[in-house]
């Protein structure tokens, strides 16, 4: 508990969040090590996690039938997955897979979505950092939409 | 009485009814006279054979879009200003062979580029059009790379420049300092005067080339009246401007107006015709056309004037860069009065009026202008 | 045989619109439309250049392109050209077939400021095509490791098929003393391993120390744009951000004026700038 505590408070995305809300966070999270190739969720499932990403890649993937998956965004040591816990109705729209061993922070959705009806602040506090993790995504999926090297006549 | 050794800046007096015998000094010099005549209904730059080929007795009346020509009572050669050319069709050709290549069986070789370029003698370069021969020079001379054509013409030139007597309609030569008197770059300079039944040129020397013409011409020298007679005409000019254009700070008030909406507006009107840029005497964009034969044998790199007005000119990675005529005047107009003072030391715009009087909609550089001082004028007030 | 071409130096020294023959030695596929030239010069011709410069290559009778160099500019026997396909000219030069011969004008243009960086880490971020006239930067840089700090590379792609030089990107992502990140914007899920997203992602995780790095950014200019709001986010200075611009070009010895960016000539003030010569006007929409 008290090593999830300490990862937690040297990571920057839960800077500036109040200790004692780290503390509750914390008990909602637990270590997990998937291997190369196992997904660490699937299209359709309910979000009922988000991940704190510590070692090695992930493959964010759609497979689209006659081309196979389709990868169209990596996350790697640092990033946060998983936002879709945040917004109704609360399912994975696409596979995430890893690329090699990973190791991550899990969080439980549900338990973090009872605290932050039980403090809404705490909710705020997520909610305000997970909008910016959606914003950042939204805005570089613009620019592979953009398709800067492509041949445009 | 012909004097021997006319130094540069001396003064004489060339009567009308020797002016044939520089012609015929310059000709006998192997010179090709260049100078205006009479075309079309305007008064254009083209061969000069004789003296009479001059507009004798014409005028030009010249206002935004319109240019017409008329009779004077007078039988002034020169009285009249500028038309729809310029020096630069000479210097720097509509239309010039770079060169030729040819294959060979182990690739391709370029012939010798041994230009055969005519010696011009330029009749009747007004203050203006000196000016702007020498921002053209400072473009294609006196930059990081030599134009080896431009120079060529250049070298062989003779320029026989005339002070304006009277202004156009579209002139505002005075506010770029300009004119309307010659003051450097010529060979001779003529201020032609008529007064009652005389008829003289006072004829500056600007050359040693220049007075080596000049002394074996019939000429004398000039008296205080003579003098004041060429000047009272020269001032004349310059009391006569049609147009004027405030240069204080211009560069800065384009460079800051990026986003003005007098763009849009003179959008609304300009036809993107490329008029200006055509008769403009410092417009200077070209484009290079690589050609070949059907056989596929011979090729040729061709230059032809360009004008920034095109699509083609910006365009890159499929599509152009300025794609609006918005943005394609203001890159016109801000090159012209702005840019050029960073590129070249000083502004690309002599004040000829041209780009005023051969606009098909009458847009005025001089009220453009204008129209963003008052609205930043007005803004502060 | 001795396929060396003779040339006639006066003719071009006077005259900088006529070009020289250069025999091809070799055109290899770097991608679909994408091939590397290597050049052999005339007879006595110096092939000095420095890392950012471009030559105006010929295809006979066909027409002129802007190339920038992409070679090693310690090589002096022979130039080296990365050419995308995208017009008749580049088309005509990408089908270039050994011992044919092509015109070549140059070197124009302004280079990386190589010199002037020393002693700073040096953040690459190279997009697409972008990474040829980076290369010989990043040649010059290791050729003098020592005289610099950190050295990062940034390069983005469109897909793994598209990715530039890969045998070099291995080699150099073998060395510890440089950092080599690659991403492309999408990629099949079964065969690449490596990051997937624009490269601008990749550039919060840039390892330079942000108080003493400079910046080299080369790829279409949307990308550039992006690249450059990120690398400030990063907290680099505009003065040590270094761009290569791109326009329209006939002549690149300023005398055709297409190639204007303001009052700049890509072709001779250009097409290096830094970030902080050119900030308003990359910021100004059509200019």
């Amino acid at each position: 508990m008290e090593n999830v505590e300490r990862l937690l408070m040297e990571h920057p995305f839960f800077q500036g969040l109040d200790p004692r809300y780290l503390k509750e966070i914390a008990g909602c999270a637990r270590e997990q090590t998937f291997k190369a190739g196992e997904f660490v969720f699937r299209e359709g499932e309910m979000s009922s996690q988000f991940w704190l990403i510590r070692h090695g890649k992930v493959s964010l993937e759609i497979f689209v039938p006659g081309r196979g998956p389709i990868t169209f965004s990596t996350l790697g040591a640092g990033d946060v997955m998983g936002w879709s816990w945040t917004v109704a109705p609360f399912t994975k729209q696409y596979d995430g897979r890893a690329l090699e061993l990973i190791r991550t922070l899990t969080f439980d959705a549900m338990c973090i979505r009872t605290k932050c009806d039980e403090e809404p602040k705490l909710g705020y506090e997520l909610y305000k950092r997970f909008s910016q993790v959606i914003g950042k995504r939204l805005q570089a999926t613009r620019m592979q939409l953009l398709d800067f090297y492509g041949h445009h006549d | 009485m012909p004097s021997s050794g006319l130094s540069v800046g001396q003064h004489l007096i060339l009567e009308r009814a020797h002016l044939p015998s520089l012609f015929e000094a310059l000709i006998r010099k192997r010179y090709q006279l260049v100078g205006p005549t009479v075309k079309e209904g305007a008064i254009v730059y083209d061969r000069l054979k004789k003296v009479e080929d001059l507009p004798a007795g014409w005028t030009d009346e010249q206002e935004a879009a319109s240019y017409r020509l008329k009779k004077r009572d007078d039988a002034a050669l020169f009285g009249y200003v500028v038309g729809p050319h310029s020096w630069k069709k000479y210097l720097f050709p509509p239309q010039l062979l770079l060169w030729g290549a040819k294959r060979t069986k182990d690739g391709f070789k370029l012939t010798q580029a041994q230009e055969e370029v005519p010696p011009y003698a330029f009749i009747g370069v007004r203050a203006c059009e000196l000016h702007a021969i020498a921002i053209q020079d400072r473009v294609f001379l006196k930059d990081k790379y030599q134009d080896p054509h431009y120079k060529a013409r250049r070298d062989k030139a003779f320029i026989v420049a005339v002070n304006c007597t009277q202004a156009g309609g579209t002139c505002f030569c005075v506010s770029m300092k300009t004119g309307p008197k010659a003051t450097a770059g010529f060979d001779l300079a003529m201020t032609e005067v008529l007064e009652g039944r005389d008829h003289y040129f006072v004829v500056q020397i600007g050359s040693a080339k220049g007075a080596s013409v000049m002394e074996k011409l019939p000429h004398k020298t000039p008296d205080a009246g003579h003098l004041q007679a060429a000047q009272a005409r020269e001032r004349n000019a310059a009391g006569q401007m049609g147009r004027s254009l405030e240069t204080a700070g211009i560069k800065e008030l384009l460079y800051r107006n990026y986003g003005h909406p007098q763009w849009e507006e003179v959008a609304n009107r300009c036809l993107s015709c490329a008029n200006c840029t055509m008769v403009c005497p410092t417009c200077f964009c070209s484009t290079v056309e690589d050609v070949t034969d059907l056989s596929g044998q011979q090729a040729q790199r061709v230059r032809k004037w360009d004008s920034c007005f095109t699509m083609d000119l910006s365009y890159i990675h499929g599509g152009s860069v300025r794609a609006s005529p918005h943005s394609r005047y203001r890159q016109w107009m801000t090159h012209k009065l702005a840019s050029w003072i960073d590129q070249f030391g000083a502004s690309g715009c002599v004040g000829c009026g041209r780009c005023i009087t051969w606009c098909p909609v009458g847009i005025d550089i001089t009220q453009e202008v204008l129209a963003i001082r008052r609205s930043e004028q007005s803004e502060t007030a | 045989m001795d396929t060396t071409i003779s040339m006639d130096a006066s003719a071009t020294t006077l005259d900088p619109m006529r070009p020289l023959p250069y025999r091809v030695r070799s055109c290899s596929r770097e991608t679909h439309d994408t091939r590397t030239l290597v050049l052999e010069p005339p007879r006595g011709q110096s092939l000095a250049f420095a890392p950012g410069q471009f030559n105006m290559l010929y295809a006979f009778g066909v027409g002129e392109a802007p190339i920038s160099i992409s070679g090693d500019p310690l090589e002096r026997k022979a130039l080296v050209h990365t050419v995308r396909a995208v017009g008749a000219t580049s088309r005509a030069i990408c089908g270039a077939k050994p011992g044919q011969v092509l015109g070549v004008r140059g070197p124009f243009g302004s280079p990386w400021p190589v010199e002037q960086i020393t002693g700073q880490d040096v953040l690459i971020v190279a997009g697409g095509i972008g990474l040829a006239p980076l290369r010989p930067a990043i040649y010059h840089l290791l050729a003098h490791r020592s005289e610099y700090g950190r050295i990062v590379l940034m390069y983005g792609a469109r897909t793994p098929q598209d990715l530039l030089y890969l045998k070099e990107l291995e080699r150099w992502r073998s060395r510890f003393d440089l950092q080599v990140e690659v991403t492309v914007d999408s990629a099949s899920g079964k065969d690449w391993l490596g990051n997937v997203g624009v490269v601008t992602t990749l550039i919060p995780k840039a390892n330079v120390d942000i108080h003493h790095a400079a910046a080299l950014v080369v790829g279409p200019e949307i990308m550039m744009r992006f690249t450059l709001i990120e690398l400030e986010k990063l907290g680099i200075p505009r003065e040590r951000m270094y761009v290569s611009m791109e326009r329209n070009m006939k002549c690149a010895i300023g005398h055709c004026g297409h190639c204007q960016y303001g009052p700049h000539f890509i072709c001779k003030d250009g097409p290096v700038f830094s970030y902080a010569r050119i900030q308003a006007l990359f910021k100004t929409r059509e200019v």
